[in-house]
């Protein structure tokens, strides 16, 4: 028959389904059901979406407390889907012919004739093109093809340029945060200010400038507090190896900046018997101790410090803004 | 009496009844009324005496004759009986074996002996007492604000969820789902081992409140979708992909291909 495969020449196997005709009803009458349980399937997801409470929490033994639309819904919709494509599959396995045929396939490789002309058309080219032998007209095209992605680098290189009244540069901005002197430090999320005694040898607090929200809510962005964003630690004075300022500290309270050297992930993350600072993304380890110095893990600079004091009315406050920019490593750093 | 009625038109006898009302006033109330005494009460004699034999037969081998510390174990003197209460009852001390931290496990100690040797540690110095019924009542607080507060200062030890975390060197922060309201409050007012302290002054007692409501409601979070596989995320989440539904995957393409009997 014209467009029929030729048979290939292997021993067909009879499958139940072509010998007995029995076989075979059972095979369909089983297909059918797989369509039909399908269908109520979709039924069952109407009467799901429809009649059950999304609250309802339902306790199924292996999975604990589970909410009963949900699990109704995906077990009704995932059946449906499933079957449909089920019932298909089993209608080609049992039912449809399953004769082995043969396709023929062409040769990959091309006539000699055909390569021997495609070359031949190769070699005239080039010939009466000259492309060989005019030595000037291809030097200078390759430079010109080579030079001009140069204005594309330059355009890239120069797509970042901010509001007409900001002047500095994206360095600039990296390197400074919204701390300075007599900056009071608060709460982080409550925003309170800290005092001295109020936190303990061994205590924690995460911080933030207490300008921060009305400098947020300017901004309309969180920029500030990725900078700003500091803890502060306690420990006994004399505990503290170094610093990396004369008196930074403010009677063992010292403040770190929160945001990691390593790739900028936010450390609060503090051991309070060993002094250690871990970093949860890459397990960076800073000994707040001793200068915030990197004693595991990939980071490659100290954890800046912010230096700090009191003011008047008795609340901390930092002296200054870091020294070094906080977080990761850019290419204008100095280290 | 002919004395008393002779007088009783005297100035002196308002002032006198005076007197003798406010007493009477006062007194009566002062006897009916069940006036407790302030709560920085010194416990009774004998349960610091309790609590000083218990500590002797059981902690100061490591902690010292007087708590003072040893090089086997700080000092217990300022750590108040909060301290005590929370590594007793949680049966953290007595330490069972050293290692990287000590574990909780089963106390082998009634709830009276462990107030007594809290009521015994809280005699030596000054430090964070056992929180009230009315410290530890959430029933008010702010759910939200405390999951605020809880991403600002638990989850990057306890895990987003309170299913707890890995610290250096063998160190853990432990899974809060069996946490009691007293047992976290106790945590953040004593800072058990390497856990920081987060005391009243930075962490108020309504913020404390709304931490605990809101770890109480991760504790009865039901699961919406299912298998919550461990509430840490992606990890178990992957692993489960990469086994049972590649599993399950790589079955279906074998039954599709399959010649069929």
């Amino acid at each position: 028959m014209p467009g029929q495969l030729p048979h290939a020449d292997v021993e067909h196997v009879l499958r139940v389904a072509d010998t007995d005709p029995k076989a075979a009803r059972r095979a369909e009458r089983q297909i059918a059901g797989m369509f039909l349980l399908s269908i109520l399937l979709v039924i069952g997801f109407v009467a799901a979406y429809v009649g059950i409470d999304k609250s309802t929490v339902v306790y199924i033994p292996l999975f604990g407390d589970v909410g009963a639309q949900t699990i109704a819904l995906g077990i009704t919709f995932g059946g449906a889907i499933l079957l449909i494509g089920g019932g298909a599959i089993q209608w080609a396995k049992k039912l449809m012919p399953d004769v082995e045929v043969v396709q023929m396939r062409h040769e990959q490789v091309s006539p000699q004739e055909a390569t021997t002309e495609a070359a031949g058309h190769y070699e005239r080219g080039k010939e009466e093109s000259g492309f060989a032998r005019y030595k000037m007209i291809r030097r200078t095209m390759i430079g010109a093809m080579a030079l001009f992605p140069i204005p594309l680098v330059i355009m890239l290189r120069d797509l970042w340029s901010g509001p007409a009244s900001q002047e500095f540069t994206p360095a600039e901005i990296l390197s400074t945060t919204i701390w300075r002197k007599g900056e009071r430090i608060v709460t982080d999320a409550t925003y309170l200010p800290v005092r001295p005694e109020d936190l303990p040898v061994g205590g924690l607090v995460s911080a933030v400038p207490a300008s921060l929200e009305e400098v947020q809510h300017l901004a309309g962005n969180q920029n500030a507090r990725g900078k700003a964003a500091i803890i502060l630690v306690r420990m006994e004075p004399n505990e503290i190896v170094s610093q990396q300022g004369d008196g930074w500290d403010y009677q063992g309270i010292l403040a770190y900046s929160k945001i990691c050297t390593h790739v900028g992930c936010p450390i609060a993350l503090y051991e309070q018997r060993t002094h250690h600072l871990l970093c949860p993304c890459h397990q960076s380890t800073f000994d707040l101790a001793d200068s915030g110095a990197v004693v595991f893990g990939p980071a490659a600079r100290n954890m800046p410090q912010l230096p700090i004091g009191v003011d008047s009315e008795g609340y901390l406050i930092a002296m200054d803004d870091f020294a070094q920019p906080v977080g990761p490593s850019f290419w204008e750093r100095s280290s | 009496m002919k004395f008393l009625a002779a007088r009783r038109r005297n100035p002196l006898v308002a002032i006198g009844l005076l007197l003798f009302a406010l007493i009477a006033v006062g007194g009566g109330y002062a006897a009916i009324a069940n006036v407790q005494p302030a709560q920085a009460a010194v416990d009774s004699q004998s349960k610091i005496e309790e609590g000083n034999r218990l500590y002797l037969a059981n902690c100061s081998s490591c902690h010292g004759m007087d708590a003072q510390g040893t090089a086997n174990g700080p000092t217990l003197i300022g750590v108040g009986a909060a301290a005590v209460n929370f590594q007793v009852s949680t049966g953290r001390m007595p330490l069972a074996a050293p290692g990287a931290q000590a574990t909780a496990k089963e106390s082998p100690y009634t709830d009276e002996q462990v107030a007594a040797m809290a009521a015994y540690v809280a005699s030596l110095a000054p430090g964070p007492a056992i929180p009230t019924a009315e410290d530890l009542d959430f029933s008010n607080a702010d759910v939200a604000q405390g999951g605020v507060l809880f991403r600002t200062n638990c989850a990057q030890c306890h895990q987003a969820a309170g299913q707890g975390g890995a610290l250096t060197q063998g160190k853990f922060a432990p899974n809060l789902m069996a946490a009691t309201p007293q047992e976290i409050w106790e945590a953040m007012a004593t800072g058990p081992q390497s856990m920081p302290i987060f005391s009243t002054a930075t962490v108020p007692v309504k913020d404390k409140q709304a931490i605990i409501a809101y770890i109480n409601s991760l504790q009865n979070a039901y699961s919406p979708g299912g298998l919550d596989l461990g509430r840490i995320g992606p990890v178990t989440e992957g692993l489960f992909l990469w086994t049972a539904v590649f599993a399950a995957l790589i079955g279906a393409a074998v039954w599709i291909g399959i010649k069929a009997r």
